[in-house]
């Protein structure tokens, strides 16, 4: 890191109305930040831009007062300060719209917006009042929503104007954006940019997030980027472009390994044919008659952002979820149909996103979350065999290198790593032909990425087919030999391995290229 | 690396911790069923006898069957509220049969033999049981409605077949050659109840599905994690309908014990008898949630259950108060769950 760029001294004519000095913040044994400079300027849009797990969000948390830091201090108009809670903050001036919508479903545009301000009056709350500043803020965003839809009714892109609505409704001075066009359409983030500029006019400050950096570099005035919880660069936005983001962001990596080589890729194992994937409603293709092979042997690496249908392509290549369309063959058999034990026991597993929800079971040992997906292969008679589960147990354990005192421990006593390599381990030793993995490096350090690229790796040598998803760039160049970007459900590119990251980025639709 | 080198090298690195944990939870029940013991036996001279802890063991026995279909369902995170309802069904289908079966077609009346009585009355309960299995599984009914729902529908059915009387001739007729439907609930074998043999039987049969077989691991499992249990290739619905059949069974086994016992079946037997098995399988240290507790546990929470109110009756303390107590028992029970699985919800 380079300490020499940290915003120490203040040039510029703007004051800094919001600052963190040194702020470090712990999740138990995961440092989320490690020791962070941040300075907001009055009326002046600052964007935070780094990759998933930098610590953006938790940074913006602690400005907000979701969070308590670890240690350092919050600087708000040159006085130290310690918000209780995001109530405190807010009646400090500091908003912010979540990544993920805080609103309630059920209740109308116009409830949620007074949600716990509501206007009151001796007869009660004054709906017309409300209503009245209602149609005000999204006329102001110029939004035409009745303030007496239910959120639920909404499109996800009105719902997030809707949260902006909110934190605008307040008279915030400091405003946290974290990612708020990441459901808007072209159109609707024209007018959140003239808010925004309107905004700054009346001396609002503005943090901006967003994984978009062409469209954030639009806006913003300021650029500060985060690695790995260190500050790794800031720079006005007049010294800055594209290229410099990325060269921060993604920083020279770790080294995840390479591509396997030194043999020749068996025959196709899984041929995905034209599958469509609809959400709920049955309206939205999240995954749009999409197609790939990958050959044993072959390491396939899917990039994409955050809603480009990774995860329900995969889910449903796993059985979790039904295609509406589409084929899927697995050596050369039609799968399509098969329940998720068939497709196990066909020989294709899938390893989840979210370990805690869909990885482990929290209540049984380390041994038997490892045994569970081949425990009818260890019945000998009526029951499991001991002896035999016990073998299986410990050959998991030492293939995957998941480092536990004893089988016998509960699940919870392992680490992040070692938790998604029992994960793996389950599954990998169901003797699958082709495994999926849905971001096998979230949430875990560094070594532990490593390691599991290198089992990827391995598998490969002999002769698993490897198809594996990640939000991360770096983790693309590492053991696949091919990449494939998805954006909007569709394949958008395809590459060697030797792609540079810049062009990954640039087909994910991170950064458009005009 | 062989079986044995492992067992060998585990026992002082790991058992040990897993089983002081259980230890603390199933001691717990068992200190409270102690402490039961010796207070009513200094309180009346009569309650540590042989015989009267026959009997007790007798009473328990039907808390006890109850409480392990109940424990199977808990464990899969679900609840059955119909098993007391079921209960008092099978009682008054049992009683029905016995009453022979009047074929109008052919002016006949048949007597089925007991054991016929019996395994339709199982079958019946089964069959009720899997109606919530199919309703969970496949339907995403919540449990907690869907055997509310079954709850009504048995008990009504009861009220519907009896008219809201009583069967009270259910000794069979040697003429008819349907006798012996009270073996279950009065004959002894080595002296001990049958009833208690039953119980001892199914508590051993089920502890051991639940400890070594893969279907008691997938119902672990299920309970857990459902979605990872999923992920898996646990078949989830199957399991799901096995337990609430399986419970539905054995409601069916306690209701013929019951009625053996009072050689009579009412249509309102076994009224709230779905709660007292809940609380058995609480006291007993499993967890609402899922996931946790064990077949061991859970008899030691009917024992206490079943110990204590009877031996309130014994020293003659009034019905209502022996509600009083057993609610309270049930609270502290769940109060010390929580606090031994370290803050989390029990």
């Amino acid at each position: 890191m380079d300490t020499s760029i940290l915003p120490v001294s203040e040039p510029e004519t703007s004051e800094i109305v919001l600052s963190a000095r040194n702020v470090a913040k712990t999740f138990g044994s995961i440092q989320a930040l490690k020791g962070v400079n941040f300075d907001v300027r009055r009326g002046q849009v600052t964007a935070l831009f780094g990759e998933n797990g930098a610590g953006k969000s938790t940074l913006m948390k602690i400005l907000s007062g979701v969070y308590k830091p670890t240690s350092g201090t919050i600087i708000l108009d040159g006085e130290p300060i310690e918000f209780d809670s995001s109530t405190d903050a807010r009646n400090h001036g500091i908003s912010i719209i979540h990544q993920e919508l805080s609103l309630a479903p059920n209740m109308t545009v116009r409830d949620n917006i007074f949600m716990g301000r509501e206007i009151r009056t001796m007869k009660g709350v004054d709906f017309a009042e409300e209503e009245r500043q209602c149609r005000l803020l999204l006329a102001e965003l110029e939004e035409n929503i009745d303030p007496k839809t239910k959120v639920e009714d909404l499109r996800l892109g009105q719902q997030q104007i809707v949260e902006i609505a909110r934190a605008l409704s307040v008279n915030s001075r400091i405003l946290i954006m974290d990612e708020p066009t990441s459901a808007l359409s072209a159109s609707e983030v024209e007018v959140l940019f003239k808010v925004i500029r309107d905004l700054k006019s009346r001396g609002v400050s503005i943090v901006y997030i967003s994984h978009h950096l062409e469209e954030a570099l639009q806006i913003t005035d300021h650029a500060v980027v985060l690695r790995d919880g260190n500050m790794t660069a800031y720079a006005p936005r007049g010294d800055i472009d594209l290229e410099w983001i990325v060269r921060h962001m993604v920083g020279e990596h770790f080294n995840l390994g390479a591509p396997p080589t030194g043999y020749e890729f068996g025959d196709i194992v899984l041929k995905v044919g034209e599958v469509t994937v609809v959400d709920a409603t049955g309206n939205q293709k999240l995954v749009d008659e999409l197609s790939l092979d990958v050959r044993a042997g072959e390491i396939v690496c899917i990039y994409g952002l955050m809603g480009a249908g990774r995860t329900e392509l995969l889910e449903c290549l796993a059985g979790r979820l039904v295609a509406r369309h589409g084929q899927v063959h697995l050596n050369g058999r039609d799968i399509t149909r098969a329940s998720i034990a068939e497709r196990i026991a066909e020989g294709l597993v899938l390893v989840p996103e979210d370990r805690q929800r869909d990885g482990l079971v929290q209540t049984m040992t380390i041994g038997q979350n490892l045994s569970l997906a081949s425990l009818l292969r260890l019945v000998r008679g009526l029951f499991t065999s001991r002896r035999l589960e016990r073998e299986h147990v410990d050959n998991a354990i030492r293939r995957t290198t998941v480092k536990a005192g004893s089988p016998d421990h509960l699940i919870g006593s392992l680490s992040g790593g070692n938790q998604q390599k029992v994960v793996i381990g389950k599954m990998w030793s169901t003797n699958p032909k082709a495994i999926l993995l849905d971001e096998p490096s979230r949430g875990i350090d560094i070594g532990a990425k490593a390691e599991v690229f290198r089992l990827l790796a391995e598998g490969a040598r002999e002769g698993l087919a490897v198809l594996y998803t990640t939000s991360e760039v770096g983790e693309c160049l590492s053991v696949a030999h091919r990449i494939i970007v998805m954006h909007k459900g569709k394949i958008s590119a395809e590459f060697g391995s030797d792609v540079t990251k810049a062009r990954i980025m640039a087909a994910s639709g991170e950064a458009v290229v005009h | 690396m062989s079986s044995t080198d492992v067992s060998k090298m585990n026992p002082t690195a790991a058992k040990p911790k897993i089983n002081i944990a259980g230890l603390l939870i199933e001691g717990r029940a068992f200190g409270a069923l102690l402490v039961i013991i010796i207070f009513f036996s200094l309180m009346s001279p009569n309650y540590l006898t042989i015989s009267n802890l026959l009997i007790m063991s007798s009473h328990v026995a039907i808390y006890g069957i109850l409480a392990i279909g109940m424990l199977l369902v808990i464990l899969t995170g679900g609840i059955d509220l119909s098993v007391g309802s079921v209960l008092g069904l099978a009682g008054i289908i049992a009683g029905f049969l016995m009453q022979g079966i009047t074929i109008n077609a052919f002016g006949v009346i048949l007597y089925p033999p007991v054991w016929a009585v019996t395994v339709m009355t199982l079958a019946f309960g089964a069959f009720l049981g899997s109606i919530t299995g199919v309703l969970v599984a496949y339907l995403r009914v919540p449990s907690f409605v869907a055997t509310l729902g079954i709850l009504y529908v048995a008990r009504g059915i009861a009220l519907l077949i009896t008219n809201g009387l009583t069967y009270n001739n259910l000794g069979g007729n040697e003429t008819y050659g349907n006798t012996g439907f009270d073996w279950l609930g009065f004959n002894r074998l080595f002296g001990i109840p049958v009833s208690v043999i039953i119980l001892a039987l199914l508590a051993a049969v089920f502890g051991i599905i639940l400890a070594r077989s893969a279907f008691g691991r997938w119902i672990y499992a299920t309970g857990g994690n459902q979605r990872a249990a999923e992920l898996s290739g646990v078949p989830v619905p199957f399991v799901h309908i096995c337990v609430y059949a399986l419970s539905g069974m054995l409601a069916s086994v306690a209701g013929l014990v019951l009625s053996s016992q009072l050689t009579s079946a009412g249509p309102t037997a076994g009224f709230t008898y779905e709660m007292i098995a809940i609380a058995a399988v609480v006291i007993g240290g499993a967890s609402l949630n899922g996931g946790r507790g064990n077949v061991r546990g859970t008899m030691l929470g009917a024992f206490v259950i079943g110990f204590l109110s009877d031996g309130l009756v014994i020293i003659g303390v009034s019905a209502y108060w022996q509600t009083v107590f057993t609610g309270a028992v049930i609270v502290l029970a769940v109060l010390l769950n929580s606090l031994q699985y370290g803050g989390k919800r029990f």
